[in-house]
């Protein structure tokens, strides 16, 4: 028997197996032929053809925001790498999971623009978590173990291994994955006892709290959502979350003030800005959250729990910051709580919720019933009511329709909404979808979308029907780039530059042209009858709902604004001009 | 109190990192990338055994940008330690230039006169010509090069600093 009876390509194979990848998003090119071949023959991997890198990319993001697992993508060298850009630094901005391995031309060839040779590792770098160049066959397999430690640990994150072809044919010894114990990368996971006894006697003495969750209770795990959830009964303090957080706690719990932020809910903002103590529990205190940030929660105390260090004090200075897990912090502050004995301020605390009661009947999410035009918020509140009996995930794509999904789409578990939050990527959603449907076959996966956003990867509808993957492609056709449009109407004076699409395709008979199947509803009535009839259909669906094409997403406080000059609807826009500082922001 | 408006400082920091291809790219990536600044940077191996390198960077910022940069350093995955000498505990700093001076007559023998007060030696010379190596602090050898100035400067390679901390312990 030789001593080293691997090729590169069958080590990748068997380090894949070893890691526990079942299923893995690609596209082949000359580069990855010798992958390709080892895939072929074999059964054990799942390999789903895309039709364009970058959906391979945002189907694995889907896979892994769906399940917690580490998502896997394979691609070829050049155009390959360059196309899967997008996806990578999408991933690297929501914090999830991914490997994605890249084809590159020989090592001998690098360097010399050879065909369909690009500079992958440097390209990456800087939209990586981490990223290799495999120059040797026999630290393949110990790099691709690492490369999947350092996507999982710590804040997780999209990691690229790029193989030069004489890597995949090159014979050496396959490395099985040890405990990889990695020379400098060591994630704190459990925080600072000292300083979470600090904190807890913060939270303790709190009259107007308000705990603010972000993705890294999702990312941490299920029992992050449970914990945080008990955290939140424990103490009786009102709980918000961001677009990536929405499922870390209940979207029905009474305590849940619904998203903050931009689009976030009136008493949502005004709670953290009026708040005394704020909590922030895996959140990043993005610019989409805090708004103009020397008018942020002016007299909180803020805590920040987070598995990043780079993360405190980055935006907002903190009083308190606990590195580590939110888990892991969640549950020794309420260890500390019990052992304490301590009670919430119930007095203050009355007085806190009473406010919050007032603003909460303003009712911010309120938009106008008719029965003339299918108002979108309608749509998806239907969609909602519909849908929340079955185990559904909801991915999104870019714009109102996304805002709107937030606010009307109740999560009630955690892993339940792919969205692409940080990098806002149009065209994420209908992938994500896809990789969403691998992971759960039986699910009911909905992609909530606005007609401009769906074109951007309404290629991979082709990828659906190949592999009858049943999503329902739910499009709330407004005819607009509407959140485009919106700040167009509101701070460009109505001048819709390039924002309306003039020749957008029948999706009904673009469904059926893909082998899907196609329904539109026009009026208010057709509504519930087509979401039954999605629901209803083992198929892969595009509805083509015709909304209103003058909707504007409220609440919003506008750019360079304080969470509590929120403009609650068009009423508003009059009275609150946008300021000049605001203009320049994005 | 959310916006820190501290005042802008000058700090040295000493990065430990694997000395494998593309490392000093992820650090120069990470401060174009940000927005940060870099007054000066040297690197080289430092421990051939474990495939050390050192880099210095001299950077300024407030203290929540300082802040800031330690902690995306300590990111980057082939980085093992972030020390910002400049606050914990005493450190010395140093470095070199050569510095190339042609000229005739007078001007000739005075910046010879101020090599000789500044401690710098002459590496190279010729009829019209000195190539004076000069070490120090930052600002000792600013003054030299300005001095050399009107003297007929021609060329200056200067190394960056170098820093250390005092005292017996390690990085």
């Amino acid at each position: 028997m030789p001593t080293q009876p691997l090729n590169g390509a069958e080590i990748i194979l068997k380090a894949l197996a070893d890691q526990g990848v079942e299923v893995i998003f690609g596209y082949p090119g000359g580069a990855v032929l010798p992958i390709y071949d080892e895939i072929f023959k074999q059964n054990r991997l799942r390999h789903i053809l895309v039709r364009h890198e970058q959906a391979a990319v945002h189907a694995a993001e889907g896979y892994a925001r769906s399940t917690g697992k580490v998502g896997c993508v394979l691609v070829t060298s050049g155009p390959g790498a360059t196309n899967a850009v997008t996806g990578l630094t999408d991933a690297l901005m929501d914090s999830i999971p991914l490997v994605c391995l890249t084809g590159q031309v020989p090592t001998h060839l690098i360097g010399n623009d050879a065909f369909q040779e690009a500079d992958t590792t440097g390209i990456t770098r800087p939209c990586t978590k981490h990223n290799y160049l495999v120059k040797d066959v026999d630290s393949l397999a110990r790099t691709i173990h690492e490369a999947f430690h350092v996507a999982r640990s710590g804040r997780p994150g999209p990691v690229v291994i790029d193989l030069p072809k004489d890597v995949l044919v090159g014979r050496g010894e396959y490395v099985p994955a040890a405990k990889v114990r990695h020379k400098s990368y060591k994630p704190q996971v459990k925080g600072d006892i000292k300083l979470i006894e600090t904190a807890v006697e913060m939270i303790a003495g709190a009259k107007k709290p308000i705990l603010y969750g972000g993705g890294g209770i999702i990312n941490a795990g299920p029992a992050a959502s449970q914990l945080m959830t008990q955290f939140a009964h424990l103490t009786g303090f009102p709980v918000t979350l961001t677009l990536m957080g929405l499922g870390g706690v209940p979207g029905s719990d009474p305590q849940f003030l619904g998203m903050v932020g931009m689009h976030g809910t009136y008493e949502a903002n005004l709670a953290m800005h009026d708040s005394d103590v704020m909590v922030c529990i895996g959140a990043r205190f993005d610019d989409r959250v805090t708004g103009r940030i020397n008018a942020f929660a002016p007299n909180a105390k803020k805590i920040h729990i987070d598995i990043d260090p780079s993360s405190i004090n980055k935006n907002v200075a903190v009083d308190l910051a606990i590195v580590g897990d939110v888990a892991h912090v969640l549950e020794d502050m309420m260890k500390v709580w019990k052992a304490r004995q301590y009670r919430p301020d119930e007095r203050a605390l009355r007085a806190w919720w009473a406010q919050i009661d007032k603003w909460r009947a303003r009712e911010c999410l309120r938009y106008e019933k008719t029965n003339k035009v299918i108002k979108p918020q309608y749509a998806i509140q239907r969609l909602y009511e519909l849908t929340k009996d079955r185990d559904t995930y909801i991915t999104t794509e870019v714009g109102q329709h996304q805002m709107w999904a937030a606010q009307f789409y109740k999560f009630e578990k955690p892993n339940r909404l792919m969205t692409s939050g940080g990098l806002g990527t149009m065209g994420y959603g209908l992938p994500a979808a896809m990789g969403v449907q691998v992971a759960h076959p039986d699910a009911l996966v909905v992609d909530i979308s606005g007609e401009a956003s769906v074109m951007m990867n309404i290629q991979e509808m082709s990828t659906l029907c190949q592999y009858k993957l049943p999503v329902k492609v739910f499009i709330l056709n407004n005819q607009y780039m509407g959140m485009v449009r919106q700040w167009q109407e509101l701070l460009y004076n109505g001048r819709y530059s390039e924002s309306y699409t003039a020749a957008l395709p029948d999706f009904v008979k673009l469904a059926e042209a893909f082998g899907a199947v196609g329904l539109r509803a026009e009026k208010v009535g057709e509504v519930d009858e087509v979401i039954k009839e999605m629901m209803a259909l083992d198929r892969t669906v595009i509805v083509d709902i015709r909304v209103d094409p003058a909707e504007n997403c409220f609440p919003m406080i506008p750019s360079g604004a304080a969470h509590n000059e929120m403009l609650l609807g068009p009423e508003d826009e009059a009275d609150k001009p946008i300021s000049e500082d605001g203009m320049v922001l994005v | 109190m959310t916006v820190q408006t501290d005042a802008i400082k000058r700090h040295t920091i000493a990065v430990l990192v694997d000395n494998e291809s593309g490392v000093l790219a992820r650090v120069i990536g990470l401060f174009s990338g940000r927005g940060y600044n870099i007054e000066s940077l040297t690197v080289a191996e430092v421990d051939p055994h474990e495939n050390l390198s050192r880099i210095t960077i001299v950077t300024s910022g407030t203290p929540m940008v300082i802040e800031q940069i330690k902690a995306q350093l300590r990111r980057l995955v082939p980085v093992h330690k972030v020390r910002d000498l400049t606050v914990e505990g005493p450190s010395v700093a140093r470095e070199l230039a050569l510095v190339k001076v042609a000229g005739v007559g007078e001007k000739r023998v005075e910046a010879l006169r101020i090599a000789d007060i500044f401690r710098a030696r002459v590496l190279d010379s010729t009829n019209e010509s000195f190539v004076f190596e000069i070490v120090g602090s930052t600002e000792k050898l600013d003054a030299f090069i300005n001095l050399m100035e009107p003297l007929g400067l021609v060329d200056v390679s200067r190394t960056g600093v170098a820093a250390i901390a005092r005292g017996a312990n390690p990085l």
